[in-house]
């Protein structure tokens, strides 16, 4: 986990609407091809929503880790 | 006496201008709205106006000068750069404004043409793009129409499903309902952000046959094929298409240098203050906050910082902060509406379409002009 350079973080906790998945989908828009961005959401449908996204899309789900009280989602941007 | 400056004439900066006259006297602060324009408009009126609501011109549109109080100033001008470090701003006309406090409410502007092939679509993101939507609707007598969204983030995230759901009506209304089909492009994986909304949102077009399609954002559009294209690698044919346009920070936010990832400002989630700039306050669709860019957000925002800076100028040490919260209306047609009211720490509950809501929307629409902009609820 130490070892991966995340370029951006994106805070969504206590966001329903628009909601984690969401300013995922902005930050992915605004991010270069190779680019790490961190999303930590409180949203329980994250973890559903935020890894099939990712899969479809066709980026990578590089991590995901529950933190004190909210989760963490690493993801790259890989095209 | 301290020098209020509001950057930003629309629901959050004439808010927060008209708490703050109704708390301070003349001589405690002289405050200043700078609006870009001298009308102030209704943006949640476009949805109606696109859909051939025959609306008084007054529930639209009304003078930026009737709506403050009478001790703002107003300046109709352009600004053309902030200075956070000199604490100053640079009007196109007037020249430099210096302030005390200043509250940047410049709001979004939309960006269609990042979308290749945006030239194929509508909107309801204007008054003169929801006529020319009102105008196509009207010749339209049968066919595909598509809804979705050419980038986020975008004003009223309820908006395209709550188009749908009004299309379904009006073609209910034409009788030519079983000659169109409408197609949702949603985002995200369900119809709304939060399950349980999208839980109730999804029943609803279900019931009306509006077919959605999760995952579908929109990257680029093929004006003679008739075609729209996924970032996530897939396409849909239309014969009209209602396309959310992108959105951007105001270009005096990216031009001062103070805007990032599409021109959104920083700010702290409850304080609403840039970086470490006590007397710098950020409100609306200006942040980038993970709220919806909404008048709701702006009005709970601009009350929150008009009471913020009353308690600064007369030495009061509890300050508030703002809870994330946000309501919402969003009519499903056949007068029937839900409701959804949450902060950073409640989540929405399943909403119930009903009639009740329905004219809770209509009054919001009436209240906005007198007890909403004035600042009093």
């Amino acid at each position: 986990m130490s070892e991966i350079k995340v370029n951006k973080v994106v805070d969504a906790r206590g966001s329903h609407c628009p909601g984690p998945l969401m300013e995922l989908i902005k930050a992915i828009r605004n991010a270069g091809v190779g680019e790490v961005i961190a999303v930590y959401s409180t949203d329980s449908g994250s973890k559903t929503d935020i890894p099939r996204w990712v899969e479809k899309a066709g980026h990578q789900l590089i991590g995901v880790y529950e933190r004190n009280g909210y989760t963490e989602f690493i993801v790259k941007k890989v095209k | 006496m301290k020098k209020i400056l509001v950057v930003g004439g629309g629901t959050g900066g004439t808010i927060v201008a008209n708490v703050l006259a109704r708390k301070l006297s003349r001589k405690e602060a002289e405050i200043t709205v700078v609006s870009e324009s001298p009308k102030h408009i209704y943006q949640p009126a476009f949805i109606y106006t696109a859909l051939g609501y025959n609306l008084h011109e007054r529930d639209i549109v009304r003078g930026e000068e009737e709506l403050l109080d009478k001790n703002v100033k107003l300046i109709i001008d352009n600004a053309l750069r902030i200075d956070v470090e000199d604490r100053y701003v640079v009007l196109e006309r007037t020249g430099k404004l210096d302030y005390d406090y200043m509250v940047i409410a410049t709001g979004s502007r939309i960006v269609p043409e990042e979308v290749p092939g945006y030239q194929a679509t509508y909107h309801f993101y204007g008054l003169e793009e929801a006529n020319r939507l009102s105008k196509a609707l009207e010749e339209f007598s049968g066919g595909v129409i598509a809804v979705g969204i050419g980038g986020i983030p975008y004003k009223c995230p309820p908006a395209p499903a709550e188009f749908c759901c009004l299309l379904d009506y009006y073609f209910t209304r034409k009788k030519i309902r079983d000659k169109v089909e409408i197609h949702y492009l949603s985002p995200l994986p369900r119809t709304f952000p939060h399950e349980a909304v999208a839980e109730a949102i999804t029943e609803m077009m279900e019931k009306k046959d509006i077919h959605w399609h999760p995952m579908f954002n929109i990257e680029s559009v093929d004006p003679e094929k008739r075609i729209v294209y996924s970032l996530e690698g897939e396409s849909l044919r239309f014969d009209l298409l209602v396309m959310v346009p992108p959105h951007r920070g105001a270009k005096v936010v990216e031009e001062s240098g103070l805007g990032v990832d599409g021109g959104w400002i920083p700010v702290d989630k409850h304080a609403l203050q840039y970086k470490d700039y006590s007397e710098v306050y950020v409100i609306g669709d200006a942040t980038n906050l993970p709220v919806s860019k909404s008048g709701a957000a702006a009005h709970f925002e601009a009350k929150v910082v008009g009471d913020r800076i009353y308690a600064d100028i007369t030495g009061k040490k509890s300050k508030p902060v703002y809870d994330g919260r946000v309501l919402c209306f969003c009519d499903a047609g056949f007068r029937k509406a839900i409701y959804m009211d949450f902060n950073y720490e409640k989540p929405p509950r399943k909403p119930r379409f009903s009639y009740l809501w329905y004219l809770g929307k209509q009054a919001v629409n009436k209240l906005y002009w007198s007890l909403i902009l004035k600042g009093i609820v």
